[in-house]
This record gives C-alpha cells, structure tokens and sequence, in this order.
C-alpha cells in the first residue's frame, strides 16, 4: 500500500505542496523586510482567534484569520509609528495571543487546552475536501496578490523611505503584505502547526540564501525547498509514524545545515579560484 | 520657468524637538543647490520634508506645484538617500536594486520593458558597475553600494535629482566620476538638491549653496569657497546619524560669508 491509496493522505499531501509553495514566498518578502518573527507574532495571536472559535462555535479557521488579520495590522501599524520597534511590538503580540488563547479555551465549556493541540502542533491528514478547497483558494489567493504586488513590494521591503519617494502607496503595501502574511499562517497551521508556522516562512528562505545571489532566485528556490520539506516531511512522518509538523520542520532545518555547507564551500572555491 | 521644489517656513518636529524651524527654500529647474552644515543641522530632514518623505509639522512643501499628498509624477523624482549599507534580509543583486528604480514608471502588473532594461544598463555603466550587476549588493564595499544607490536613482530617468550625501565614504576617483555624470546631467537641464560635506570636485557645478544650522537656513547664495575644517583631508563623514553636538559655527563658512 502507498500513500496515494488512502482519500486523507492525498488531501494532505496535496496540502502541503500549497504551504510549502505559499509560506516561503510570502517569508521572501517578511525576511526581506527585517521581520523574520512575524509569522511568529501573527501565530500567536491566531491562537486566540482559534480559541475564539470554540467559545463561539463557528469554524476556528475563519476566526482565526480574521483574527490573524486585525493582529498583523496592529503589529505594522505600531511599526509604522515608529514609537516602539517592531520586534517589542511582536513580542507584545506573542504574549497577549497565547495568553488569551489559553485563558478564553479555558472558558468555554466542554473545552480544555487540549482542544487546541492539533492547531499548535499541526494536524495535516485532518484535513478533508472542504478545507482543501479553502486552502488552495487562499493559496491562489496569496500567490496571485504577490505576483502582482511583487514589484512594488520589493521596493518596500528594500527600503521604505525610497518607496515613499517613488509615489508607491507605502501604508496600503504594509498593510498588503501584513494580512498576505496572516493568511498564510492560517493556511500553513493545519501543515505544521501555530508553534512551527513561521518556521515554514523563514527556514527555506535561509536555507535558499546560502546558494543564491539574487532576490528572484532566492524566492524560486525557497519555495522548491518548502515544497521539498512539506511533502518530504508529510511522507517521511507517515512511513515512520511520527508527527508530521515537527518532522517537516526538522527536515527543513537539516535541509538549512546541508545548504550550509555547500554555500561555504562554494564559496570558497570561488574565491580561491579568484586570487589563484 | 518652472519650480521643482517649493517650502514655505517648513518645519519639523520629532518627539516635540524641532528638527527644522521654519525653512523656506525655492528650487528652480535646472539649478544645481547644495545642502551644507554640521552634523545633525538637519539637512537629512530638510531633503526628506522637501520629498514628503517626512511629513512637516508646520508649512508647506510643494512639488513640482503640488502638495506630496497630491503629487503623482514621482518618475520626475529621484531620490538617494543617506545609507551605510543597501539594506534587505534577502540577498538582492547590484542589478536588480537599480531596477528598482524604475518603479515610479512601471505600471503594476506590466512586465518590464526593454526600455527599462535599457535605462538599467545604461545607469550601471554610468556608475561603473557593470560588470558586477550579477553580484549581490551585499558582497561591494560601502563606496560601491553608494554607487548603487546613484545607479537606482539615474535608473530612473527623473528631471530632479535629490542625493543626501553622495559623496560620502567615495574615494576621489568615484567623486570624480558622479561629478562628470552630475554635470551631463545639469547639462540636459536636470535639478539637482546634494547633500554634502565636502564638496570636493563638485563643486565647479554647484549654482546655489545652502547652509543649515540647527534646524535653520543661515546662508543661501552663492556657494562658498572656502575651504573649511570640513574639507580637510581625514575629516571623513562615513557615520551618519551619529547624535553628536551640533556646532554652531563653521569657521570655513563664517570666513566666507564675511568676505561674500
Ligand atoms: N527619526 C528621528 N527620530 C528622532 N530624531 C531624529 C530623527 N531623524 C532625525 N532626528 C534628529 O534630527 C536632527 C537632524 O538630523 P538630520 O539627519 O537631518 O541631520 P543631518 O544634518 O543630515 O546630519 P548628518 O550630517 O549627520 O547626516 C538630529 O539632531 C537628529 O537627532
Ligand atoms: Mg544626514
């Protein structure tokens, strides 16, 4: 039997290629900008979106990016003001998100902090044809956004003051990229997991840097590299019968190690053909 | 004859300290204007409010006859700020951060165009970094990335140039060079607003010198001549944004105001 036999692995694994697409580019973008913790922040505060979705009874993915949403547009409009900086905005997020999670889970009846493991840690094969569905528009969703505003959000993740000297409309841009970034952690929480999702945006990205010179080929290359964790990660965990978030985060991780060492000796060789 | 850039008793206010106090500065097309004083005068602010880039707390700014808010022939504008380093988290390469000058006249969703290509190459060579467009930015030392920066900006193809400090950390040859381009460019009519230190070999191309003090205008005229403390060999400005104390009188240019 392999794992094409079985209705929720394929959902899954047809899952994971949308995150691991989707997350790196998005990440691209966010490194670029100097917030590599963002999707970490805007993880945290999806929590109590999650939460608030069992309080309430609606669907926890839906609260959770609306929630998402409002916490990446609090984080970028405290940065934008420029009176805390944005890494003490995000860490102010983290705690307020998590500790609301737990305390508002910890109020509704017939829940416990139990109820919200899977969307910490991550529940790939839970998801069924109706979330497949919902993932692969917002994938869509994602990636056409960033297609068109690519440009434009380069420039402003390049160097802000330049964008606004260029007419680019900087505070719709950061906003743009704020809410691209809280969708796709809502998207990639059922791969990996509210804890991990950030992991998604950030590792390829670093691991792709090691090889590359540009900001394009960075951004192809981090979204094969994610590809290759998700799909590789959500196989490996189902043959060896472990958890799938975590071991799509370690093998991005070793991925990272390896580009590590190739980008040295590359590197180096280079220069030593250089100066011989 | 038309006005590039236009500030009526411009000020500006950081955290309630008053950065500029009331500035009025008129930049007619084709006038080349220098921006001069001591570290922390607030000549950064002044180019930037001039911009929108920083909004007033008082006055007006007009570009090109508009408000910033109002504006939108930014292709018109091309702007080089004052940095240490091209920034980024990403590896970007020499060539595709000075195509990113090109933004302002790129519509969005177009791809790009030989022109822009073509404006590309042609700023690079300018420059003298043609044959390091594949590199990334981050591998060229402080001068070279200056030089970037410049690259954008003629990327770009505006009619106003504003440069803050362009000739900082740039050696003598480099200076040279952004003199010869700076002078093809006023040739064909181009505005110039430069924020220097020392003007160096500049100099010959400047109409008009500004000079700032404290967040005041304290000389506006023909540019001064001589040859300060600032212009000193050794006397490098490669620490912007440095708090230091302002000074309130420059001997060089005390000298030459009594002798104007
Ligand atoms: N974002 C900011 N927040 C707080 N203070 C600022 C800010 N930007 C500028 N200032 C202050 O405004 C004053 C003028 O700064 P500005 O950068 O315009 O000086 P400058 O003349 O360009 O100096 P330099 O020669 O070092 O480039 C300085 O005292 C600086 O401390
Ligand atoms: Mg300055």
């Amino acid at each position: 039997m392999t794992i094409f036999d079985l209705d929720f692995m394929r959902y899954a694994l047809v899952a994971a290629v949308m995150v691991g697409l989707t997350a790196p580019a998005v990440g691209t973008f966010i490194v670029q900008r100097r917030l590599a913790l963002l999707g970490d922040g805007i993880g945290h505060v999806a929590l109590t979106g999650v939460a608030l979705g069992f309080l309430t009874g609606t669907a926890p993915v839906a609260t959770a990016v609306v929630v998402a949403a409002l916490g990446a547009v609090a984080i970028e409009m405290v940065r934008a003001r420029g009176k805390t900086s944005g890494d003490v905005a995000l860490a102010l997020l983290f705690y307020g998100g998590l500790a609301g999670g737990v305390m508002i889970i910890y109020l509704t009846p017939g829940e416990s902090t139990a109820s919200l493991n899977s969307y910490l840690f991550g529940a790939i094969t839970s998801v069924d044809a109706t979330d497949l569905w919902v993932i692969a528009g917002l994938a869509v969703a994602v990636l056409a956004l960033l297609a068109v505003f690519g440009r434009e959000l380069f420039v402003l993740c390049q160097d802000e003051e330049v964008a606004r000297a260029s007419g680019l409309p900087v505070r719709f841009l950061g906003l743009l990229i704020a809410v691209i970034a809280s969708v796709t952690v809502v998207v990639a929480m059922r791969a990996v997991g509210l804890l991990l999702v950030s992991a998604l945006m950030v590792v390829p990205v670093a691991t792709s840097q090691q090889l590359t010179r540009s900001f394009r080929t960075t951004m192809a290359l981090s979204m094969v590299f994610g590809v290759l964790a998700t799909v590789g990660g959500l196989t490996s965990s189902f043959y060896l019968d472990v958890p799938s978030g975590a071991t799509i985060v370690l093998l991005a991780l070793a991925g990272f190690a390896v580009a590590l060492g190739i980008g040295r000796f590359v590197r180096r060789s280079r220069t030593g053909e250089s100066t011989a | 004859m038309s006005t590039a850039f236009d500030m009526t008793a411009g000020q500006v206010t950081i955290d309630g300290r008053k950065i500029l106090r009331g500035v009025d500065l008129t930049v007619d097309d084709g006038e080349v204007v220098a921006v001069l004083g001591p570290n922390g005068s607030g000549k950064s602010t002044l180019v930037r409010a001039l911009l929108g880039v920083q909004p007033l707390s008082g006055g007006t700014t007009l570009l090109y006859g508009r408000p910033p808010a109002r504006f939108r022939e930014w292709w018109r504008i091309g702007y080089v700020p004052q940095r240490l380093s091209v920034g980024g988290g990403v590896p970007a390469t020499v060539r595709e951060v000075v195509a990113s000058g090109r933004i302002a006249r790129q519509r969005r969703g177009r791809l790009t165009s030989s022109a822009d290509r073509q404006a590309v190459a042609a700023a690079l060579n300018e420059v003298g970094l043609s044959d390091r467009a594949g590199d990334p930015v981050s591998s060229l030392s402080g001068g070279q990335q200056q030089r970037v920066l410049i690259a954008r900006a003629l990327a770009g193809e505006p009619d106003a140039f504003v440069l803050d400090e362009p000739t900082a950390g740039v050696d003598s040859g480099s200076q040279q060079m952004l003199a010869e381009t700076l002078s093809a460019l006023v040739e064909r009519g181009k505005t110039v607003v430069l924020v220097a230190h020392e003007l160096g070999p500049l100099e010959p191309l400047i109409s008009r010198a500004v000079v700032l003090n404290q967040g005041c205008k304290v000389h506006d005229g023909a540019p001064p001549t001589a040859v300060g403390t600032h212009a000193l060999p050794g006397h490098d400005h490669v620490h912007p944004h440095e708090p230091e104390p302002a000074e309130t009188t420059l001997p060089g240019w005390a000298l030459a105001q009594e002798k104007a």
